[in-house]
């Protein structure tokens, strides 16, 4: 049975390998974030969402991003992890279990976070059909490069300040005086 | 591979990180959610960028990267004043602007 959907996956120019590594990861991936909204330990979460950032990298690379994938994971798992759990730190959470970390609400957002992925599972279905992706070469870098340099250089040069104005802000509202 | 299978994922993804911002209570899990909507729609960019064949879903990927890294920074900053304002980062206590 499983001989026949390979030989049909086969036929349709569908990589056999690349689609059980995708598979694998998206379900680490969907766990994890489960976890991070699931998760009555703060700590946890920031590491939970450790594991959902490297699998999107993971993505990236599947998809042939290999620059976005690499900065994915200097400024997300290098970064932005250690200011969560900074900010874990400095607010004094309890390290262990906690208790008051949901609304009294809560669970309204199941249905809201059913019908949203309805409707853009919906949408997506109806968008792509089944198209498949071709089989592509990693992306050279080179091309980003012209990219920032050439048609994006206004924009590039926008989040440069955009970054400033923020390091900038964020070191004038969190200074004690 | 289909090309429904990443956005299928982020749109996984991206539920589950609303679901996170309208249950969480603690500001610094809700900024945690808002990073797991924006790695969706990170991945959707990179998705798109090869599904058209072209270079600028990725370009645009590294802006969201950019600007989502500042986010964090001004959004940490701004529960660390709150938390040393009021002791507490409960977002559910931050109820003076309700009319």
């Amino acid at each position: 049975m499983s001989g026949t959907i390979a030989t049909v996956l086969a036929a349709d120019g569908i990589n056999v390998a690349k689609n059980v590594g995708f598979g694998i990861i998206a379900f680490a991936m969907i766990f994890a974030a489960l976890c991070v909204v699931a998760t009555k330990n703060v700590v946890h979460a920031a590491l939970w969402l450790v594991v959902v950032l490297g699998g999107v990298a993971a993505q990236y690379i599947l998809a042939a991003a290999e620059f976005v994938a690499i900065s994915q994971v200097l400024v997300y798992i290098g970064a932005v992890t250690v200011l969560f759990l900074f900010g874990i730190m400095l607010t004094r959470a309890r390290i262990g279990t906690d208790i008051g970390l949901f609304n009294s609400g809560w669970a309204l957002g199941i249905p809201v976070a059913a019908l949203l992925l309805g409707v853009v599972g919906w949408a997506v279905l109806d968008y792509t059909g089944d198209d498949v992706i071709a089989n592509q070469a990693p992306t050279p870098t080179v091309l980003l490069s012209d990219a920032y340099l050439g048609p994006y250089l206004v924009p590039f040069l926008a989040l440069s300040f955009v970054l400033l104005a923020a390091a900038i802000g964020a070191i004038v509202i969190a200074r004690k005086d | 591979m289909l090309a429904a299978n990443f956005l299928l994922l982020s749109a996984v993804l991206f539920s589950i990180g609303v679901f996170g911002v309208l249950a969480r209570r603690n500001a610094v899990l809700v900024l945690m959610s808002v990073e797991l909507v924006l790695a969706a729609v990170m991945l959707n960019l990179v998705a798109f960028s090869t599904i058209v064949g072209t270079i600028d879903g990725q370009v645009f990927t590294l802006f969201v990267i950019g600007v989502a890294a500042a986010e964090v920074g001004v959004g940490l900053a701004m529960v660390l004043m709150v938390y040393r304002n009021r002791r507490s980062i409960s977002l559910d206590e931050l109820s003076e602007m309700k009319g």
